[in-house]
This record gives C-alpha cells, structure tokens and sequence, in this order.
C-alpha cells in the first residue's frame, strides 16, 4: 500500500482524455482530488492524493507519464540511492540542516531523512547523483 | 632485520604473512615502535577513492563486416579519441557528451560523461556504437552501428595516466561568489573547504619517497588486480616536505593499468561535477611490503601529522598565483571544521575515507588468502632525492 500526494500537470493535449478515469479503472487506485484545475483546451492542474497497491501505484504513475502528463512530489520528498551513495562527503557541506553528516572515524555519511527540509542543495552538490526527488 | 619482497611473497604463500591496514599500522606502530612493528607486520595496505579525472580506457571493438578505420567514434553520445589504429579508440573520463549543455547555463549538471560511459561498460550494460570514416581500399566501410557490450569487445585495458595523487590541495573560495570546481562546490566567504585525499590511508602517503613502489608494484584497480606502470603524470617528487618526508604539496602520482572487463561498478563510478564536467571514481589499493624499520615508521603516520595547502580557488587556482591561504592537518579537516584566516570553516571532502578503508581491508584479506601477491617493481619512481 502506498499514498503519496501529487500535483499532475496536464499538457493542452491530455485534457480532453479520460486520463484519471484509466487510472482508477485499470490499476485499481484510490484518490482523493485535493484541487483541480482543467478547463477544456488548456493546460490543467490537479494535486490529489493517490493511493493504491505498491505495484500498481508505480504502474500508474508510469502510465500518467507515458500518457504526457508531468508529477510532482507536493510535499518534496529527498532520498538517498544507497548503491549510489560513495559515502565521500561532498553533500555534507552543502545541507543546511546537518541531515548529511560524517559519523565517527571512518566517516560513514549519513543521511537522517527527519531532518531534511527538502531543500535539493545536495542533488545537483553530490557527483554521483545519489539523492534524488522521490515520488 | 631487514626483509625482502620474495620472502614476504614466501610468506603469503604458507599462511604466515602479518597484514594490517594503514589505519591500524598507526596504532600498531605507536604501541610497539617502529623497530618492533617492522619485525611484526609484512604488509600494510591501503586504499584511497576519490574522483580522479586523468583515467580512461583503451578499448579494442572488433572489425565490423567489411571492416572499417573508424575515424570518428561515439558510445552512447560520447566521443572516444580514434586516432589509433582501425578499430582501437581511448575513452576519456571527462569526455563530455556531443550533446550536453555544458555550462550555458551555469553550473551545468553534466549528467553523462566518458565516467558514467565507463561505469556503464563495467556493468555490462548495453552501449549505443555509432563510427564513421572515410573508407579505404584495405578498410571501406563508411558507417557502423550497433549496440554492444563489454562482452562483446575483445579488448578493454584501463590505462589512466595520473591516479592516486600522494597528497592534494584543500580548496576554498574568497570571493563572494559560489564557484563550481572539480574540487566541488566552494561557497563564497570560506563557506567551506574541500578535501581530497585518504590522509593516513592513502597509498603514497605511506610509502612517501617511492621505497616499495615502482613500475610493476600490483595494486588493487576498480575491483580487480592492476599494475603500477610508470609514475603518473605531474609526479612531483620534490616538493616540499615536512621534517619526516612526507610531503606538503600534492608530490607524487601513479600511472596505472589493469583489465577493464575485470573491474566492478562499485569501484569504477562516473560522477557528475556541477558546472565542471564528468570525471571517474577510482578505486585504488596497495599494497606495501614493511621492508625495514623506516618504512615501518612511514606507514605508521597518522592524519595529525600529515597536513596540506590551503588553496583559493576562485583565484589564486585558476590564475596560478602560488599563494597559499595555509596549511591544515587532515585530522583538523576530518573534525568537520578547519580555522582558515581566523574562521571556523566546515569541511567536505570528495575522495571517500569509508570506501578507501573497505579498500585497504579488502586488499589485506585477499593477501591473507593467499589470492594476492606483491609485486617486484623493475624500476623505481623518481624520489625527488635524487638517489635514482
Ligand atoms: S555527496 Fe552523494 S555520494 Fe557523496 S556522501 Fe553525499 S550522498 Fe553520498
Ligand atoms: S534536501 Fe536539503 S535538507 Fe535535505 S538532505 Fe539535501 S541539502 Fe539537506
């Protein structure tokens, strides 16, 4: 089970389509509008919060993508790719918060996701992009 | 008692080798000395990751049908120099993509490079070929394209000219400006200081005047066995030292190569520095054999006494000044703050101390194994003292 809230920016050309209809309908999630705004042959923008099986959930945001529509996390959220993270060091300068932090003698960089306010210093501050905006 | 390289390699091979890493040889040579830890330990390993930009590969891609020399090449946007025989291309690790933004609009990301191209090969992951030429009686084909992999390449040697810096600069920034340098991002004001080197860990640092290193010393290389092939690039053995040898200026550096196809993606990783390029993550090891008491008592530094050059990089770098902001210790630079000019300056540091060290430990387990033996240099690096 995953919930996330998004904000969904529709392109001109996705407004007329039965996008959020396919959503519900063939991955099975559950939503909550939270705000919307489309009219007919304009840009549209709706936040709501999504919520449905992990698998699908992933499923349907792939589809909302392919379909041309653009996601965004609406409150930001930042990990951290483990298999990225060379542990070097580079972000701990950067964050503002101390969420990135070098522990003990062998310098082990440690990112404390509670106190990270989302601010996106690090990403583009860390070589191998290992934190990222999460969905 | 004085030991020599073979009767260390004896060692190895009957399970009886002592090897520490460099990190515990400071204690180890604290506790006992150097008299006593020359006779206890064999081997010190160490280790060192960071990004170093003077790396790459040679690669051989095979004859396409009828064949081809390949004058102009491209793996996955990425331009290789092919200047070379027919189909023998170097890729470069801060080769920038055909179709990046660069800096246009400033700092630029560089998202993909000759590093990420580099990591890519290493995992094995489907590469995009794209070669022209202009076609010869021996050798007509125009125009060749296909997706490839490591495995399909007969040859891939990594060859990097200058690895393993024995000692580097600390960069900072005065002026008011961020600045976006291959020493990472530097805040104005001395928001912060940047380092880039194991300290005690790393592999020249240990052996400062070069005694068990020279061409043939084999290395731990992105994950598989390497070799040491010749010093590296700018080795500058004479620069100045403190009253033990080691030296206060970047020094020494190694030329190194080993099997690309051998390597893994753990040690070999593309990185992207903002608004200066693509580079590569290396990983490097290696190992020194504890011949006497004195380079018992070199491997025995520890981070408070080995100490680097405070440099300003948003002018006295590029502008090639020489001065010299001050000199800080890498155990201050470690504590997370350095004073520089009366501040309290936070530190980043770009090479990694916890991968360095997974490094110097994985090396001193595959000695203890009995899967690693040292190799016998032919010829010894330049030691700024003018001995060779
Ligand atoms: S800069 Fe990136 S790779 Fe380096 S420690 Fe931070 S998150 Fe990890
Ligand atoms: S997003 Fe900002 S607060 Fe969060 S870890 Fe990155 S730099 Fe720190």
């Amino acid at each position: 089970m995953k919930t996330k809230k998004i904000v969904l920016h529709f392109p001109r050309k996705c407004v007329n389509q039965p996008i959020v209809y396919r959503l519900i309908r063939d991955f099975n999630l559950r939503f909550n509008i939270l705000k919307a705004k489309i009219l007919p042959d304009e840009e549209g923008l709706m936040v709501m919060e999504l919520s449905g099986d992990e698998e699908e959930f992933d499923k349907g945001v792939k589809y909302l993508s392919d379909a041309g529509v653009t996601l965004e996390p609406l409150s930001k959220d930042i990990k951290r790719d483990e298999e990225k993270c060379t542990h070097c060091g580079a972000c701990i300068v950067i964050c503002p918060t101390e969420a990135l932090y070098a522990e003990g003698s062998e310098r082990k960089i440690i990112f404390d996701s509670d106190k990270c306010i989302a601010c996106e210093l690090c990403i583009s501050a860390c070589p191998t992009r290992a934190m990222v905006l999460d969905f | 008692m004085n030991k020599t390289i073979s009767e260390i390699n004896e060692k190895i091979r009957s399970g009886n080798a002592v090897v520490v890493t460099a990190e515990e040889m400071v204690t180890v040579v604290k506790k006992s000395g150097a008299e006593e830890a020359a006779e206890k330990v064999d081997v010190v390993t160490t280790g060192t990751f960071g990004p170093m930009c003077s790396s790459g590969a040679f690669l051989n891609l095979g004859h396409p049908r009828p064949k081809m020399k390949m004058q102009k090449v491209f793996l996955n946007g990425v331009e290789a120099y092919a200047g070379l025989a027919a189909v023998d291309i170097y890729i470069g690790a801060t080769q920038v993509a055909e179709d990046d933004p660069l800096n246009r609009e400033k700092p630029g990301s560089f998202t993909y490079g000759g590093g990420h191209l580099l990591e890519d090969l290493v995992r094995k992951n489907k590469i995009h070929l794209e070669a022209t030429a202009y076609g010869t009686d021996c050798y007509p084909s125009k125009y060749y394209e296909a997706e490839i992999t490591l495995d399909d390449i007969p040859e891939a040697v990594m060859v990097n000219p200058r690895n393993a810096y024995q000692n580097y600069n600390c960069a900072v920034n005065t002026s008011e400006k961020t600045v976006y340098t291959y020493m990472g991002i530097l805040k104005g004001n001395l928001g912060n200081a940047n380092f880039c080197s194991a300290g005690q860990l790393s592999p020249l640092l240990n052996d400062p005047f070069f005694r068990t290193i020279g061409i043939g010393t084999r290395i731990f290389l992105g994950g598989a066995e390497g070799y040491v092939t010749w010093q590296g690039t700018q080795h500058k053995p004479g620069v100045e030292r403190n009253s033990k040898g080691f030296p206060l200026q970047p020094g020494g550096t190694l030329m190194v190569t080993g099997n690309l196809k051998e390597m893994s993606p753990e040690w070999v990783k593309g990185v992207s520095m903002t608004g200066y390029g693509p580079s590569l993550m290396v990983g490097i090891g290696v190992p020194i054999p504890v011949l006497d008491e004195e380079i018992a008592a070199f491997c025995g530094v520890s981070d408070s006494e080995l100490s680097c050059p405070v440099v300003d990089y948003s002018n006295d770098y590029p502008n090639s000044t020489g001065r010299v902001l001050g000199s800080v210790t890498y155990e201050e630079l470690k504590s997370g703050t350095v004073k520089i000019s009366d501040l309290e300056v936070p530190t980043g540091s770009l090479s990694s101390y916890y991968k360095a060290l997974e490094i110097a430990d994985i090396l001193k387990k595959q000695i203890l194994k009995g899967r690693f033996f040292l190799g016998e240099p032919q010829k010894y690096l330049p030691d700024g003292r003018g001995s060779r």
